[in-house]
């Protein structure tokens, strides 16, 4: 392996060694990739809803929607981060059965998943997931429904404000919209091996 | 006239697949059109930059490598590099044995096919699931990919539910909802079985050594979520300068690959999974794999190691939308395999050197590419590698005679003043009836040979 090493290392100066400059590196301004939708944008959540919703994700600002929105599908077993349940418990019916701790061997079990979101990407309705700020990697990602909890606070405009923001952090997720293939003759199909349903609820 | 080999191929393609290929490819173009143009005022400086940026990658890559080497350390990442496929393949497996693992998840990765690796696995007694739908059904069938973003582009849904019900996946069904639930339910036992997930990488960053991957469907995340060891294959040339420069390349590439504004999930990695989370892999390993791309770098096609495997140029090459990718014999189909895969190819260049002659340079591919490289150049120096290394060349109309007296003064002036006879020839005395009348009533464009050279030397004397 090492021997591999040296000679891929040996291989590429040999390489470069001949060319009598190497191209340098340009500088470019951060506005040219920020949609022209976005651009002049203050209100975060506005153009977040607007845009979650053009990738078919479901932008909720009130726990009694959330609760609305399961009770309406039948979603009546799910988990839930336990930091954030203390906050969301009082506007739960009875007839929903949340759990706060994820048992790996009844992942089938959990129609739904509540985690926290570490930031909102505005122009692309996407929901940042950090290592360190998901409760359960698996939660967030094997339930039908994913539900991710954000503040106004943790809010910004577009992606390269979202690029300069990432955390120091071994598995930073942006999620855009529920999982989707069209594999199959180009016919979009959502759910293949992540939720089916984005859903993102604004908590002040 | 003998014909080229992607030629014949696309004679004895199915009219099923073609319309399959074109059908997808096209869609696949319109969208990505109308999402940059929608979304930006100017998109073709966006992939001049991107452009730049890659090939400054691509040159200072003797101080890149050790960099995201050293970045990668530092968070606990184990480093391997690969000279050849061969290699690869045995550092994979050398891994696993230390582990004692015996099943893989896999996610899609273009230099793991380059590799073979699921093959190689399960000769070794490994189980190797690929995980990807579209690579999932090219597993089960015993089929190889031929697109890189879509791999059953040449598929309908008639095959994949024949194949589903061979594979045990239930009875005859082909409607895609109920092939994707199916497939979303075989797999997540994998997944949870696995003992290992292997990823590729869409980028590495220089600055931070976070490695960037890209799905559609969430198979990565699972592959990260569910196993506790992580390996990813990586291609030496996959590195970006800063973190800042995802910005525009995330930008770029979902939008070239599929038309997204982003790819559903964007997972950024840069080690093993943090202290108090249950989920995700304990180890991580980053294999860095050669396989013929430090030749590329020292011949005079090195642009093509910008290539970020979008597949915006298969989709709009019109080459590509007959013959299917399968034409192209190779992992990387369209208008970047022609280029890269008999580079790849090494001593068998030879056996791939048709690719590159099986283009009209009508440049489409250069003009879609999210990193401006100039395919149609690149095409031309490999068939003048071809011509130089004597591959025959079937299939190229006879330029002998011309060849001959282009290329010697004399001849070609002899050969002007005899194009002069042309004016004199009795063409209404030919023995065909039929001809001899048209003949009478039309007359040939008087030849004029000559006139140019006449004027070149006139002004030259001036």
């Amino acid at each position: 392996m090492n021997t591999d090493r040296e000679s891929i290392l040996s291989r590429v100066r040999g390489a470069l060694a001949p060319l009598p400059y190497r191209a340098a590196l340009p500088d470019w301004e951060a506005e040219l990739v920020v949609i022209r939708q976005a651009r002049g944008m203050v209100d975060a959540w506005t153009l977040f809803a607007e845009r979650l919703r053009g990738v078919n994700g479901i932008p909720l600002t009130a726990v009694a929607d959330l609760v609305a929105l399961l009770v309406e599908n039948g979603w009546r077993h799910g988990y839930c981060d336990p930091a954030l349940w203390p906050n969301l418990a009082s506007a739960f019916p009875a007839t929903i059965t949340v759990e706060t701790m994820f048992d790996r061997a009844r992942v089938d079990d959990y129609q739904f998943g509540i985690t926290r979101a570490s930031l909102a990407i505005a122009e692309t309705g996407t929901v940042v997931l950090t290592d360190t700020g998901t409760s359960r990697r698996l939660a967030a990602l094997a339930p039908w429904v994913h539900v991710a909890v954000v503040t106004r606070d943790e809010m910004v405009i577009d992606v390269p404000q979202a690029v300069a923001a990432l955390p120091d952090d071994p598995n930073i997720i942006w999620c855009t919209g529920p999982s989707k293939t069209a594999d199959v003759e180009g016919i979009l199909i959502e759910g293949v091996h992540g939720p089916g349903v984005q859903a993102v609820l604004l908590l002040d | 006239m003998a014909t080229q080999p992607i030629d014949q191929f696309a004679k004895r393609l199915h009219p099923d697949t073609k319309a399959a290929v074109y059908d997808g490819s096209k869609q696949g173009h319109d969208k990505r059109t109308q999402v940059l143009f929608d979304h930006f005022p100017d998109p073709d400086r966006l992939r001049r930059i991107a452009g730049e940026i890659k090939q400054h990658v691509v040159e200072n890559l003797d101080t890149y490598l050790p960099q995201v080497e050293a970045r990668l350390q530092a968070h606990g990442v184990t480093v391997h590099w690969a000279a050849t496929a061969e290699a690869a393949n045995a550092a994979v497996l050398a891994i696993m044995r230390s582990r004692g693992a015996t099943r893989m998840v896999k996610s899609k990765t273009m230099v793991s096919e380059e590799t073979g690796l699921g093959p190689f696995l399960e000769k070794n007694g490994i189980e190797c699931v690929e995980t990807d739908l579209g690579e999932f059904i090219v597993q089960i069938d015993h089929d190889q990919p031929s697109h890189i973003v879509k791999p059953i582009i040449h598929k309908n849904r008639r095959q994949i539910a024949a194949s589903f019900e061979r594979h045990g996946l239930g009875a005859y069904d082909d409607d895609p909802q109920t092939i994707t639930r199916r497939a979303r339910q075989h797999l997540r036992g994998k997944y949870l079985a696995a003992d290992v997930g292997l990823t590729g990488a869409n980028f590495v960053s220089a600055e931070s050594g976070r490695l960037v991957v890209v799905t559609n469907e969430g198979n990565s995340r699972f592959c990260l979520a569910a196993p506790a060891c992580h390996i990813a294959m990586v291609g030496i040339e996959k590195i970006l300068p800063r973190d800042r420069d995802l910005g525009l390349f995330l930008n770029l590439l979902a939008r070239s690959g599929t038309g997204q504004q982003l790819t559903v999930y964007t997972e950024f990695i840069s080690g093993p999974r943090s202290p108090g989370q249950p989920d995700g892999p304990e180890e991580m390993h980053v294999i860095f794999v050669d396989n013929g791309r430090t030749d590329v770098l020292a011949s005079s096609c090195r642009d093509i190691l910008r290539c970020i495997r979008c597949g915006a140029c298969l989709n709009v090459c019109p080459v590509y939308r007959q013959a299917s990718g399968h034409a192209y014999r190779s992992v990387y189909p369209g208008p970047v395999g022609a280029v890269l895969s008999p580079l790849l190819a090494g001593e068998d260049f030879a056996t791939l050197a048709d690719l590159p002659r099986a283009s009209t340079l009508c440049g489409a591919c250069h003009e879609v590419c999210p990193v401006d490289i100039p395919i149609p150049d690149l095409l031309l120096r490999l068939r003048d590698r071809a011509k130089q290394e004597g591959v025959p060349s079937p299939g190229t109309p006879p330029m002998g005679v011309w060849a001959l007296l282009a290329s010697r003064p004399a001849a070609w002036r002899a050969a002007l003043f005899g194009g002069k006879l042309i004016n004199h020839l009795p063409v209404t005395l030919v023995p065909v009836p039929a001809l001899r009348s048209w003949a009478g009533n039309h007359a040939l464009p008087e030849w004029r040979g000559g006139a140019f050279r006449t004027w070149l030397k006139d002004r030259r004397t001036k």
